[in-house]
């Protein structure tokens, strides 16, 4: 079946799967969001804020495996991207690495007796994997679109340009923007989790409160991001693989490709609407419709950058080294094979939504986190 | 590069998968345990194995947390320390981590949250099927990574590609089931589970010197030691076979394993011994200060074969006309002309000369094998560290057969006697524990150390794998993760001890 694609099929095919890793991604990253929550909804009350390090605690590791995903897919389907950028946002990438390893232990260890480094300081790294992980994901994201300084030699071995190592993009406001936005989009969703997740009055309304709060923010920090993009040129390749600027082009690929551009819009549209439906209507089911917003919006924005010709991770330093799905993809027999694994994807998500539907028959309690028998975070 | 730059690197690596292995084995292995304890419980619907599944699951939980933290920056250290390999290889060995992720990490985090939270929440069914899924899962993971691993020592299933400069999968099958491969994943998780089982012995051995938890000790102590001596009879089995591939397909690794400078015949394996540390591929000095050596044994493991040749350091690195050994110098010459040829293929190639192209690209065939050793400097530099690769090979055997007695100790005590009254065996079970850890970390350090100067086995040195970066970079997050995992290592230490402590009541 794959084996009949062309090359350039399955690397598209290929986009499509990371920019879909990419979106659940985004969704998950609701438990970051909510991380930084915790001080705002529990205030203080230990009661409260075992129940909602409870209610993200169970669903951490889904995070952490759709970023280890997201990885070796990239890897194994864009190698030259990883090579280039890992290899060379080194700071960056390390900084993030650092925020998820300090989240992945704090879960377990917060309330454990003899933990040695004492439960502020594991509710100090949730903080700051919350905040400092997910600003710094957006911004190593939003260098997609605003490129980076690096050089592809003759062997395709990637050398970076730049002593600082990535932590140049922190100096661009067009990477802040989207680092911004993405933060307190996760906030949004944390709270929307929440609210559906936890059965209790104050939280609710405090979650509902704070939503308030960071929608407009967000609205703020992402509409600079789309003004910035959308006005921008771009990164064009022709069908020699020489890449060259086009004013507006982030534009034109979303006029270019309408489905594309549909799926952007209607992903926006469903955040604003669980936002809306949530603060007005009282609805407690709105992150399933937010959820389906945000992977559509952020998938619809991984299609935009790598398809309709255009350069996915654009060299500012050499502009004939920038990698597009063409030039730095695996080969076509390892796509191939890949391709056949992918099959298995729609039933590992059957599985996981089942367990989560399972799981979360029953809302959390008060009472379950008073149960003595019971293993809480 | 800098000089010290693959230095760091490679001690950041190493550093990064020591600890990610003090995790990961007990996890491979007690999520098993867990699982038949919990299968009992189902079966009998006895709520004493309820309470027992409980409390090891309890330790599971607080040491899997690191392993998947580790774990997630072993997978990003390939790119952020290794570029230059990424790229070369990235298209093999990415595979198996993506496959890794879809098929076997998934599995584990999603039914981790049903074996922890889910006790009633879901049928008695389905949480027993969530907790087995959990230790398959886990297996799954070390399957896919053991099997990339296996790749990096004997490369197969592949065909170089001059146009992309790297190695592209052309066989998928002959990567998963390399000979190396397979047996690299039976031996690493067998080990895993004897640790486990260590632990499970170990502990409950405790709980009997305290006069505490005694039921559930004497049980538990029971499975533990079961587990622990089929997988031993199974480690011995798949040792054997690992020296066997090694022999075939990294002789310098075997080599130095035994610390065997010159070749020979009907070769024995070196029971107990001290290397002369005076001892130089030049020079004339014995290899060895004192050892006790076992007639024949280094033959038959290697060759399965009493009366073959084992060749030495010596015939390895000079070469060895009787035996038809090829120099690592006459390799280097071949390494040489085939990265000439390819820079030739590629001036070729721009300049549209489709006859010159072939020319070259034949020579780059011929020679491909030999890639690897075009950028070694010396022939001795493709001799590993011998010490540490000949003492490590040695702890690990050592401790290796010390467990098979212990488990079969532990398990006549606990039948047939009331082992309770046996403390100075219940001392040295308790103190067995770290020393599965001991073996297991030095059973990867023949593995890696024993395969350098190669990131992958005669086709990338570690100096071209490495990101070109300035070291002092390297030499930062070299101390920001020493300090972080040995922060997280003493936190666990500490939640396990006063978890045990607490025994089956202590909470979860």
């Amino acid at each position: 079946m794959f084996e009949n694609l062309t090359l350039l099929q399955l690397q598209q095919y290929w986009w499509i799967i990371i920019s879909l890793l990419g979106g659940l991604f985004g969704f998950i990253m609701f438990v970051q969001g909510g991380q930084t929550l915790i001080g705002r909804l529990s205030k203080g009350d230990e009661v409260l804020k075992t129940m909602l390090i409870n209610s993200l605690g169970r669903k951490w590791e889904l995070g952490f495996t759709t970023l280890v995903l997201f990885g070796g897919a990239l890897f194994a389907a864009f190698p030259l991207f990883y090579s280039t950028s890992f290899g060379g946002a080194y700071w960056v990438w390390i900084a993030i690495l650092f925020c998820f390893i300090i989240q992945a232990v704090s879960y377990e260890y917060r309330k454990k007796a003899n933990n040695f480094l004492g439960q502020k300081v594991y509710e100090g790294f949730l903080f700051i994997n919350g905040s400092l992980g997910v600003i710094l994901l957006g911004v190593a994201i939003a260098t997609f679109f605003s490129g980076s300084n690096f050089s592809i030699d003759e062997h395709n071995f990637s050398h970076w340009q730049t002593p600082f190592r990535g932590l140049e993009a922190l100096g661009s406001l067009f990477n802040l923007s989207l680092g911004f936005a993405l933060f307190f989009l996760v906030r949004i969703s944390g709270a929307l989790y929440f609210i559906n997740n936890i059965n209790n009055k104050t939280i609710r309304q405090r979650a509902v409160k704070g939503i308030k709060i960071d929608m407009p923010i967000f609205l703020v920090f992402f509409l600079a991001f789309l003004f910035q993009l959308f006005t921008k040129s771009g990164f064009v390749y022709d069908s020699t693989g020489i890449v060259y600027m086009q004013e507006y082009k982030y534009l034109i690929n979303f006029i270019e490709m309408p489905i594309v551009f549909a799926m952007f819009v209607i992903g926006v549209l469903m955040v604003v609407i669980a936002v809306f439906m949530t603060i007005h209507f009282e609805k407690t089911c709105c992150i399933k419709t937010g959820g389906v917003g945000i992977v559509l919006t952020v998938m619809a924005l991984f299609l935009n950058v790598g398809f309709n010709n255009t350069s996915y991770y654009p060299s500012l330093f050499d502009l004939q080294s920038s990698l597009t799905i063409q030039n730095s993809s695996g080969s076509h027999y390892t796509l191939t094979t890949m391709s056949y694994v992918s099959l298995l994807v729609p039933f590992v998500l059957a599985y996981i939504i089942y367990v989560w539907y399972q799981m979360d028959k029953v809302k959390i309690t008060k009472e379950e986190m008073e149960d003595p028998h019971s293993h809480n975070y | 590069m800098e000089e010290h730059l693959v230095d760091w690197s490679r001690a950041q690596f190493a550093l990064t998968a020591i600890y990610h292995w003090l995790f990961v084995p007990l996890t491979l292995g007690l999520g098993f345990i867990v699982a038949f304890m919990e299968t009992i419980y189902v079966k009998t619907g006895d709520e004493f194995w309820k309470k027992t599944t409980k409390f090891w699951m309890g330790l599971f939980a607080i040491n899997f947390a690191i392993g998947v933290a580790t774990g997630l920056i072993m997978e990003f250290e390939f790119g952020t320390n290794w570029a230059n390999y990424s790229w070369f290889v990235g298209d093999i060995f990415g595979a198996p981590l993506a496959i890794e992720g879809i098929l076997a990490f998934f599995m584990e985090s999603t039914f981790f949250a049903v074996m922890f939270f889910g006790w009633e929440k879901v049928s008695k069914g389905f949480h027993l099927l969530s907790t087995w899924l959990v230790a398959i899962g886990s297996n799954l993971s070390a399957l896919w990574i053991l099997v990339a691993n296996g790749w990096m020592q004997y490369p197969t299933g592949m065909k170089f590609n001059p146009d992309t400069v790297r190695n592209e999968m052309d066989n998928f099958w002959d990567v998963i089931l390399s000979p190396v491969a397979v047996t690299k994943f039976l031996h690493t998780i067998s080990s895993g589970y004897i640790i486990a089982s260590l632990f499970v012995v170990g502990i409950s051995a405790w709980f009997l010197l305290k006069r505490r938890e005694i039921i559930l000790a004497k049980r538990s102590m029971v499975i533990g030691a079961i587990f622990g001596l089929v997988t031993s009879f199974f480690v011995i089995l798949t040792g054997d076979e690992s020296a066997h591939q090694v022999a075939l397909k990294q002789p310098v690794k075997l080599a130095a394993m035994e610390g065997l400078y010159e070749g020979k015949e009907k070769a024995g394996i070196v029971g107990v011994g001290v290397l002369n540390p005076k001892k130089t591929l030049t020079n004339d000095e014995d290899p060895y200060l004192f050892e006790i050596e076992a007639p024949y044994a280094l033959s038959l493991l290697g060759y399965h074969d009493i009366n073959a040749f084992v060749p030495g350091l010596k015939d390895l690195v000079y070469g060895n006309e009787k035996y038809e050994i090829e120099s690592v110098d006459s390799k280097i010459q071949k390494g040489k002309v085939a990265i000439e040829a390819l820079k030739n293929y590629k001036r070729a190639k721009e300049e549209n000369n489709l006859l010159k192209q072939d020319e070259h690209l034949k020579v780059l065939e011929e020679n491909i094998k030999y890639f690897g050793y075009g950028h070694i400097k010396n022939p001795e530099d493709v001799v590993p560290p011998v010490a540490l690769t000949f003492y490590s090979f040695h702890i690990m055997v050592a401790l290796g057969t010390w467990f098979l007695i212990l488990f079969a100790l532990v398990l006549f005590y606990a039948l047939k006697r009331e082992i309770i009254e046996y403390r100075k065996l219940l001392i040295v079970s308790v103190a067995s524990i770290p020393l599965g850890y001991i073996a297991s970390e030095a059973g990867w350090i023949v593995a890696e150390v024993g395969r350098q100067p190669w990131a992958i086995q005669d086709l990338m040195p570690v100096g071209i794998a490495a990101t070109d970066i300035a070291s002092s970079n390297v030499q930062i997050t070299f101390f920001m993760f020493a300090f972080l995992f040995t922060a997280l290592l003493i936190a666990e230490i500490k939640i396990m001890l006063k978890q045990i402590k607490s025994g089956s009541e202590g909470g979860h």
